[in-house]
C-alpha cells in the first residue's frame, strides 16, 4: 500500500517539477532573451505577454519545494544543503526578475536598470536549477540522514553543461511563446532567437545524455540492458523526431514550435526520470528511503485530488482570458 | 564545535531577517486584498465611481507589493531546507502536508487570479472581475490559515507520534494538528493585525492628501473608512490579544513570563513592569518601574493571584528576556495608540470634523506605518519567547539546523541583506510615490506601455481610459505613457 502511494508521490512531484519548468521556463527564457529586443516596443510586448502569469507559473516552484518537503522530506532535507550556493543564488536571482515586472514601470529613468536586472535574475535561476538538477544526477553524498559532501560538490564540467543546457532549452521555450504571442518585426526576431536556441538545446541535450551514460555506471546500465533496453529505445528516437519537427515549424508555426518545444522538454524529463529511477537522492536513497509517512500521504493525495483539477482549470481560464497575439499591427 | 554554533547563530540570524522582511508584505496584503474586494463590492452596488477609482488607485500599490510578498515569499519556503535541515527531516511529515495544502489552496489561488484581477477588467466583465478580486482575496486569509497553523504546531505541538528514526509523526486525526491548542488565537490575531495594518496605511494616505485638500473626495472617502476599521477593530484587537496572551499563558509559561519581565515568583500579586532592563545573568530586571499587582489582575483577573517566575524554569530552558519584554512593550503601546487614534476620529466624526480636524490627520499620518512596527514586534515576542525550542519543549533550536559550516550561511546572508534592502527599499520607495500622488476621477489601471496585455489582436483597443488625464495626472503616473515614442 504505503509503495504504491510513494509511487504515486513521485510522479505528482515530477509532474509538478514538470509543470514549472516548462511554465515557468517559458517566462525565464524571455528574460534571458530579453536584451536582444529593443528597448520600447519589443520589450514591452514581450513583457506584456507573460504580466498575467508570471506569478502563477512561479507557484509551481514552491509546490515543487513544499511538495518536496511534505512528500519527501529526507530528500528535501539532503538536496537544499547539498546545492546551498545554487538555491541561494536561484532565489536571489527570482527576487530580482519578480519585481522587475512591477518596477520597471514606475520609473523611465530606472527602466534600463531593471531591464538587466530582468534579464541576470532570469538566467542566474536558470542556470542554477540547471546545476541543481545536475549536482542531484551526479549523486550526493549522505551519510546519517545528512549531506555529508563538501562545498563545491555541485561544481563540475557536468553540472556546467546541466545549467548551460537548462538556459538553452528555457530559452527555447521563451522564443517559441513569443513567435506565438507577438507578430510584425517582434516575432520575427523571436524566431531567429528560437533557431539558435533549437540548436543550442539540442547540442546540449545530446551532450548530457552522452555525459550521463559515463556518469554512473548503474545509468549506462538502465539504458543499455535488455529488457529494458527495448522499452526504452522509443524515448530517444521520439525526441529526435520532435527536435525535427520542431526545427521544421519554427519557419511558419504559430503556436506549433512552443508545443513542440514542450514536447522536447517533456521526453527529455522523462529520460532523466528514467535514468535516476527509483532514486530520488543518487546513489543511495531511493523514493521509498525518503517518502513521509502513509498518513501523511494519504492526507496531502485527498488535497491534490480536490484542488489540482481546480487549478488547472481556473489557470487554464486565465491563459484563455488572456490569448491571442499581445499587441497589434495598427501599431506600426 | 566553535564554528558550528556560528553557523547555527547566522542561520537563525539569516531565517530572522529574511522572514520579518517577508512579512511586511503578507501584513499588507491581507489587508489590502480585502481593502480591495470591499471597494469593488461597494462600486458594484453603488455604481458611484469614487469607489472604481480608489479601487484602482489602491490596485496599482497592490501589485508591487503583491510582487514583493511572493518573491520574499518563495525564499522562505526554502529556509527550512537549505538552513534547518534537521527540522524539515523530522518535522515534514507533519508539517509539510499543512505548507502543501497551503500552496494548494493559496498560492495557487492567489496568483491564478491575480492576473485577470490586475489586468482583466476588460476582458472579464465586471461580475467576473469582482469574483477574481475575492479569490485573491480569499487566497491571502487561506494563505494565513495554514502557515499559522503550521506555527502554531510548533509552538504548541500536539496530535503527533514519534518514530524509530526521530521523525514527528502525524497521529491518527489532523484535526489535532491542524487546530491545536494556540492556532485559532494566534490566527485571529495576526489576520486582525493586518486588517489593522493596512488601515493605518490607507488612513495616512488618506490624511496626507486631506491635509493637502480636505475636500478631496477620493481622500475623505478613504480616511473615514480607515478611521472606522481604527475605532471598532483596533479595541477588539487588544481584547484579541489579551485572549492569545491567557492562551500563551497556559502552554508556554516561560514565554509570558519572560514578556512580563518576571524573574522572581510572586505568591501574593504581581506587578506589570513598565520599565525595566532585564538581566539574564544576574536574573533580575534592573531598574525596574512597575504597577503592583497589576500583572495579576492582568493575567488570572485578581489582584493577589500568585504567579510562577523564572526561578521556576531551568536557566537552560528560558529565553532572552530583553527582546521579548521590549517587543511586547512596544507591541502594546503601538495597539494603545491605535485604539486612541480610533477615538479621536470618532470624536471628529461627533463633532463633524472628520475631514478638516488636522491635528486628528497629522496623528494618522504618524501611526501610517505603525502597523508594520506592531506586528514584526509581535513576532519577535513569540519567537523569541519559545526559545530555546523550535518545536516547543521537543526540539532545540541549536539541534535542528543544517550541517553547513560557518562561511557559507555568512555569505548568503550577506547577500540577503544586501539583495533585500536594495530591493525592498526601492519597492517602498515606488509606493511612496504612487501614495504620494493626488488620487483623482478617472483613476488609471494598471496598465503598461502602448501595448498593455489587456489589448490583443482582433480586439479593437477601447477608448480611452482616462480622458483628459493629461490635465489631472500628476508626472509620475503619467511615465508610462511615454513608451514606445
Amino acid at each position: 500500500m504505503s509503495m504504491d502511494l510513494t509511487v504515486i508521490w513521485a510522479l505528482i512531484i515530477a509532474f509538478g517539477i514538470f509543470a514549472y519548468v516548462v511554465m515557468d521556463g517559458f517566462d525565464l527564457g524571455i528574460g534571458i532573451l530579453f536584451p536582444r529586443f529593443q528597448p520600447g516596443e519589443g520589450r514591452n510586448r514581450a513583457m506584456n505577454s507573460i504580466a498575467p502569469f508570471w506569478d502563477g507559473n512561479e507557484t509551481w516552484l514552491v509546490l515543487g519545494g513544499g511538495g518536496l518537503f511534505a512528500a519527501f522530506p529526507l530528500a528535501y532535507a539532503i538536496i537544499l544543503p547539498a546545492t546551498y550556493p545554487l538555491v541561494i543564488a536561484m532565489l536571489l536571482g527570482l527576487v530580482f526578475r519578480g519585481v522587475a515586472f512591477e518596477y520597471r514601470w514606475r520609473d523611465e529613468k530606472h527602466r534600463p536598470f531593471w531591464d538587466m536586472a530582468f534579464m541576470g535574475g532570469s538566467l542566474a535561476a536558470a542556470m542554477s536549477q540547471g546545476m541543481i538538477l545536475g549536482a542531484l544526477l551526479q549523486g550526493i553524498t549522505v551519510v546519517d540522514r545528512a549531506y555529508a559532501g563538501s562545498w563545491f560538490d555541485w561544481l563540475t564540467p557536468y553540472t556546467l553543461l546541466t545549467g548551460l543546457g537548462t538556459v538553452a532549452g528555457y530559452a527555447l521555450l521563451g522564443a517559441t511563446w513569443l513567435v506565438w504571442r507577438l507578430d510584425g518585426d517582434v516575432q520575427k526576431k523571436a524566431r531567429g532567437l528560437a533557431r539558435k536556441a533549437a540548436l543550442a538545446t539540442a547540442a546540449l541535450m545530446g551532450a548530457v545524455s552522452l555525459y550521463n551514460l559515463k556518469l554512473r555506471p548503474e545509468y549506462a546500465d538502465r539504458w543499455f540492458t535488455a529488457p529494458e533496453v527495448y522499452w526504452l529505445a522509443p524515448l530517444p528516437i521520439a525526441t529526435a523526431v520532435v527536435a525535427v519537427l520542431l526545427w521544421r515549424s519554427l519557419a511558419k508555426g504559430e503556436s506549433a514550435p512552443f508545443w513542440y518545444a514542450l514536447g522536447l522538454f517533456g521526453l527529455g524529463m522523462a529520460g532523466l526520470g528514467v535514468t535516476i529511477w527509483p532514486n530520488v537522492v543518487p546513489p543511495g536513497i531511493t523514493i521509498w528511503d525518503a517518502a513521509a509517512p502513509e498518513r501523511s500521504q494519504i492526507f496531502m493525495l485527498i488535497g491534490v485530488a480536490l484542488t489540482l483539477p481546480l487549478i488547472v482549470g481556473y489557470t487554464a481560464w486565465a491563459y484563455w482570458v488572456f490569448r491571442g497575439k499581445v499587441g497589434g499591427e495598427g501599431y506600426h | 564545535m566553535f564554528e558550528s554554533l556560528d553557523a547555527i547563530l547566522l542561520a537563525r540570524i539569516q531565517f530572522a531577517f529574511t522572514v520579518s522582511f517577508h512579512f511586511i508584505f503578507p501584513a499588507f496584503s491581507i489587508g489590502l486584498a480585502s481593502y480591495l474586494a470591499v471597494l469593488e463590492g461597494l462600486w458594484l452596488k453603488t455604481g458611484k465611481a469614487v469607489y472604481l477609482d480608489l479601487f484602482k488607485y489602491w490596485l496599482k500599490i497592490f501589485a508591487i507589493a503583491f510582487a514583493m510578498g511572493v518573491v520574499s515569499g518563495i525564499v522562505m519556503s526554502y529556509q527550512f531546507g537549505t538552513n534547518w535541515s534537521v527540522f524539515s527531516d523530522v518535522a515534514g511529515p507533519v508539517i509539510g502536508p499543512l505548507m502543501a495544502y497551503e500552496v494548494l489552496t493559496a498560492f495557487f489561488l492567489e496568483a491564478g487570479f491575480l492576473g485577470v484581477m490586475l489586468f482583466g477588467m476588460e476582458k472579464v466583465g465586471r461580475k467576473l472581475h469582482f469574483f477574481a478580486t475575492l479569490m485573491v482575496a480569499a487566497g491571502t486569509f487561506v494563505s494565513a490559515f495554514w502557515i499559522l497553523s503550521v506555527n502554531s504546531w510548533m509552538q504548541t505541538p500536539t496530535g503527533f507520534e514519534m518514530g524509530a528514526n526521530g521523525q514527528f509523526l502525524p497521529g491518527p486525526s489532523w484535526i489535532d494538528i491542524i487546530f491545536n491548542p494556540s492556532f485559532p488565537y494566534r490566527l485571529v490575531h495576526t489576520v486582525t493585525a493586518a486588517y489593522l495594518t493596512t488601515a493605518f496605511v490607507v488612513g495616512a494616505v488618506g490624511a496626507w492628501h486631506l491635509l493637502k485638500d480636505c475636500t478631496n473626495i477620493h481622500a475623505r472617502t478613504m480616511f473615514s473608512l480607515a478611521m472606522w476599521m481604527a475605532a471598532i477593530v483596533a479595541p477588539v484587537q487588544i481584547f484579541v490579544g489579551d485572549m492569545h496572551g491567557l492562551n500563551t499563558m497556559e502552554h508556554q509559561p516561560a514565554k509570558v513570563m519572560a514578556m512580563e519581565g518576571h524573574y522572581e515568583s510572586h505568591p501574593d500579586g504581581a506587578p506589570f513592569y513598565v520599565f525595566g532592563i532585564p538581566n539574564d545573568d544576574e536574573q533580575r530586571l534592573d531598574y525596574a518601574m512597575g504597577i503592583p499587582k497589576l500583572s495579576s489582575l492582568i493575567l488570572k483577573h485578581d489582584l493577589d493571584a500568585p504567579l510562577a517566575g523564572l526561578d521556576t524554569v531551568p536557566d537552560d530552558e528560558q529565553p532572552p528576556v530583553f527582546m521579548v519584554f521590549w517587543a511586547f512593550r512596544i507591541m502594546v503601546a503601538i495597539g494603545v495608540a491605535m485604539m486612541a487614534v480610533g477615538a479621536f476620529s470618532l470624536l471628529a466624526r461627533l463633532k463633524g470634523k472628520l475631514y478638516d480636524w488636522h491635528l486628528l490627520h497629522r496623528a494618522a499620518l504618524v501611526m501610517g506605518p505603525s502597523g508594520f512596527v506592531a506586528v514584526i514586534a509581535g513576532w519577535i515576542t513569540t519567537e523569541v519567547g519559545r526559545q530555546p525550542y523550535v518545536i516547543y519543549g521537543l526540539l532545540r533550536t541549536a539541534d535542528a539546523a543544517s550541517p553547513l559550516a560557518a562561511p557559507a550561511v555568512a555569505a548568503s546572508l550577506l547577500a540577503f541583506v544586501v539583495v533585500y534592502f536594495a530591493v525592498f527599499s526601492v519597492g517602498t520607495w515606488y509606493l511612496l510615490r504612487l501614495m504620494a500622488a493626488t488620487p483623482h476621477v478617472h483613476e488609471t489601471d494598471v496598465k503598461r506601455g502602448d501595448q498593455g496585455p489587456i489589448r490583443t489582436a482582433g480586439i479593437t483597443p477601447g477608448p480611452t481610459q482616462n480622458p483628459g488625464e493629461g490635465e489631472t495626472l500628476p508626472q509620475s503616473v503619467l511615465v508610462k505613457k511615454e513608451d514606445g515614442q
